[in-house]
């Protein structure tokens, strides 16, 4: 037996033109968890589907328990005991839990027909196992983001993956789901189930990881037991330079009440949702994932209709039936999905750029004006810095963080006075994460109203000025930035439901 | 700039597949049959070309936003159906009888149009082919199942009219193909150059980041769809004009499999957010002279079926690597 439940040896993945993996190496050992970070293209996913069989590696070896082993194909790798949750997950919503447990793995009676008792009775045992004592019968898309995953970590422990990788678990999850899988991350250790978990969350890996491997540009940095690493030298290895500050804050001069709401109200949806938002300020939205902050900020651009309430921009009232209302009363709004509603991913970038604002760049009411669409593109390319290799590129060929930068340009363009940014910094990388928060600042500099929805508490506090914590769908507290509030524990109590004393 | 002109040239290079698959098949054509080449046949094939070349305008607005219109055939049927029932009730004036065929084929359109946007049904496949059952029983319904002639010749002229026969070369060019010509370049740059043209790709390619930017989705689409039942009452024009008989038993007709096809060939996707009316035309063409040419060459209408059945499927093989193959040019374009 080996030292090592998997290895990888100087692995090197090229792509045309690019190299993905150089000279990768990276050793996992039985029952640990195992981190593994680097911004987004380091070559994470690469590594992830060279180990899962998607691609081929053109250099390099892996060893499962000493043994090497090639993976031609995805179903090599899985009987290797090497099972992956992604990002995306591969769950089949209108079938049962059994069903989604056992696709494509079926037990069989007289090897014919399904055996169901002894499937059912193997899917309660995993599901109890992995903490969830649930209806196994339902199906599995009426259960939330963290059951899905849950059903898919079953799907791993039936086959007795002896490694399971876990992509970017948390992204989807709130507070609640995030303890429950750290719990069952540490279960599945317990058992002897090595875990390689890939996150951009460092808080994350400090709570869970033994150990920490740090990619960059498709090469390993660095490996070292979790104890020896801190935040600053996570993000030196991972960036190769520091930063300074994570979060560039410039407090600017607070100006007039840009966006005003009072009583918001969607049945089932939102309660009594009262706040205030002002010119050169940023306005944040904390609270856990489902607290209806979204919702809210659909309801206030027209995306979704209002039951009761009222809206005043800039200190006069209005009705936004639609997005395209919102849009011409000076709202923008980022979403927090941004393929699905952000972009035209199809699309080349100078389209995207003027989705928002076509007539905007229209001559003569309806021709569009291609010069100066060219000419605003490139202003919002280098302003943003965004990379491509020129406007012409389709946007679904950019990096998380470039899209996002463009879906950022797009709103710019619409020259509005409210900015509404649903969890910007989500899924990128760490320097496109500055470069968002700088735009905001860029905003509020200018006297624009920023609110900005997060879930990252750390983004909350580092760039807001004031803070509203909303919960199942009500706001539970208003804080100053200069607020003996204005900490992680009173923000995380309200959004628990607690109440925050005095002011 | 050297991007963009770059891009262009690629461009005209895929573009210049098709046509060279279009003259590779003149020139089978025209050793296989002498007659083929002849300037009337050649008239003749543009004749035939114009009804499906006009259902393609739309039908191409249609795939663009990753939908479908089957109705096509059957409306364009109908609207002269239509106007075939008003002249036997006495109906005579052209104008009155060309505003009802327009009038009612732009409403079954915007009717497909809302059927999807304010009405919800789940995809255009299903509601454009209910449709297209309705309306083929509401041909036949409407003129008691009987072919109807005899309409004005103000009806007439849009689809039998040709230049003089004199004038060399392009004597009896057909009137209405250059009016499919005209409404082709101006769907041209109303595609290329408007908001509302870049809009349908957007819709297309991402209907709901295009209503959270502001787009209003649901009136793209329904303008798309009641385009396409304007452009179908045209096509209805010019078919009773070029046989001078309504006749609902041609609702029938392969006329939806005809646009779909040719649009595909032009570079279209069932995908949406693809599709020029460059290419379009090029498929229209190949269409009707793969028809003319079998046609020329004594293949009964069994022949006919099975050969543009193929086409049919080979289009969307082509469409189907042709994404493959783009999908790999831009990695290796990825340096």
């Amino acid at each position: 037996m080996s030292e090592y439940v998997v290895e990888i040896k100087n692995m090197t993945k090229r792509f045309p033109g690019v190299v993905a993996l150089r000279d990768m190496s990276l050793q996992i050992k039985p029952g640990e968890i195992h981190g593994l970070i680097g911004e987004n293209g380091a070559g994470k996913s690469t590594l992830i589907k060279a180990l899962t069989g998607v691609h081929r590696a053109d250099e390099g070896q892996i060893f499962v328990d000493g043994r090497e082993c090639k993976f031609a194909n995805p179903n090599q790798s899985k009987a290797a005991g090497i099972a992956c949750v992604y990002q995306e997950l591969n769950i089949v919503k209108l079938l049962s839990v059994t069903d989604n447990i056992f696709i494509n793995n079926h037990l069989k009676n007289k090897g014919c027909f399904l055996d169901y008792r002894s499937m059912k009775q193997k899917a309660r045992e995993i599901m109890h196992f992995l903490g969830q004592d649930l209806d196994i019968n339902k199906p599995a898309g009426t259960f939330g983001m963290g059951v899905q995953q849950m059903i898919e970590i079953a799907k791993a422990v039936l086959l007795d993956a002896k490694l399971i990788i876990m992509d970017e678990p948390t992204s989807s999850l709130g507070e609640k789901e995030v303890d429950q899988l750290m719990k069952t991350c540490r279960d599945l250790k317990n058992r002897g189930i090595a875990i390689l978990f890939v996150s951009h969350k460092l808080e994350e890996l400090f709570l869970l990881c033994d150990r920490v491997t740090v990619m960059r540009d498709g090469e390993h940095i660095a490996t070292d037991e979790i104890g020896s690493w801190t935040n600053e030298t996570l993000i030196t290895a991972m960036v190769g330079r520091s930063l300074d500050n994570m979060y560039p804050k410039v407090v600017c001069e607070k100006g007039a009440c840009a966006l005003k709401a009072e009583h918001l109200t969607e049945y089932g949806v939102i309660r009594d949702v009262s706040f205030e938002a002002y010119r050169g300020q940023i306005l944040g939205f904390a609270g856990l994932v489902g607290a209806g902050r979204t919702e809210t900020m659909r309801a206030i651009f027209g995306a979704d209709p209002l039951d009761e309430g009222q809206l005043w921009i800039d200190g006069k009232p209005v009705h936004l039936k639609s997005p395209r209302q919102a849009i011409r009363s000076g709202v923008a709004f980022l979403t927090e999905d941004r393929k699905g509603q952000g972009l035209v991913l199809a699309q080349p970038v100078r389209t995207n750029l003027i989705l928002a604002n076509m007539k905007g760049f229209c001559r003569k009411g309806c021709f569009l004006d291609e010069k100066r669409i060219r000419e605003s593109g490139e202003k919002n390319v280098s302003a943003l810095r965004i990379k491509t290799p020129s406007i012409n590129e389709i946007v679904g060929q950019l990096s998380g963080g470039n899209q996002q930068k463009v879906v950022i340009g797009k709103w710019i363009n619409t020259d509005a006075e409210v900015y509404i940014f649903d969890e910007p910094t989500r899924g990128i990388d760490v320097g496109a994460k500055v470069e968002v928060y700088h735009v905001m600042n860029d905003l509020a500099k200018q006297g624009k109203c920023v609110i900005m929805v997060s879930s990252e508490m750390p983004e909350i506090l580092g760039m807001s000025d004031r803070v509203v914590v909303m919960r199942e769908g009500r706001v539970m507290a208003t804080v100053d930035r200069d607020s003996r509030h204005f900490n992680q524990e009173s923000l995380m109590k309200a959004a628990w439901g607690g109440s925050l004393d005095d002011e | 700039m050297t991007n963009e002109n770059k891009i262009t040239v690629k461009d005209v290079v895929s573009k210049l597949g098709t046509l060279i698959a279009l003259f590779i098949l003149c020139v089978i054509l025209a050793f296989a049959t002498p007659n083929f080449l002849k300037q009337s046949n050649l008239m003749a094939v543009l004749k035939q070309t114009t009804s499906n070349a006009l259902i393609c305008v739309g039908m191409l607005m249609c795939l663009i936003t990753a939908g479908i219109d089957l109705s096509v055939g059957a409306n364009a049927i109908t609207v002269g159906c239509v106007m075939g029932m008003m002249l036997k009730h006495g109906v005579t004036n052209p104008v009155v009888l060309l505003a009802a065929g327009l009038g009612f084929g732009t409403l079954i359109g915007w009717i497909n149009g809302t059927l999807l946007t304010r009405l919800h049904l789940p995809h255009p496949f299903v509601s454009t082919l209910g449709m297209k059952n309705v309306l083929c029983g509401f041909a036949l319904l409407i003129v008691d199942s009987k072919m109807v002639s005899g309409f004005p010749d103000g009806v007439t002229w849009l689809g039998s009219a040709t230049l003089p026969k004199g004038i060399p070369v392009i004597g009896g060019f057909p009137i209405c193909f250059l009016v499919v010509i005209l409404i082709y370049v101006v769907m041209h740059i109303f595609l290329t150059h408007t908001s509302l043209g870049r809009a349908i790709y957007c819709v297309g390619g991402n209907p709901d980041a295009a209503r959270m930017s502001g787009i209003n989705s649901a009136n793209v689409l329904t303008f798309c769809y009641t385009l396409s039942g304007f452009m179908c009452a045209v096509a209805g024009i010019v078919l009773v004009g070029r046989t001078g008989v309504a006749n609902g038993a041609n609702a029938l007709q392969p006329y939806d499999t005809d646009a779909i096809a040719s649009c595909i060939i032009g570079g279209a996707s069932f995908m949406g957010g693809k599709g020029t009316m460059v290419g379009t035309m090029i498929g229209a063409l190949t269409i009707a002279i793969l028809r003319n040419g079998l046609t020329l060459l004594n293949a009964q209408s069994d022949i006919q079926y099975i050969v543009i059945g193929f086409v049919i499927i080979f289009a969307v093989l082509i469409d189907v690597i042709r994404g493959q193959m783009e999908a790999r040019a831009r990695r290796l374009a990825a340096k």
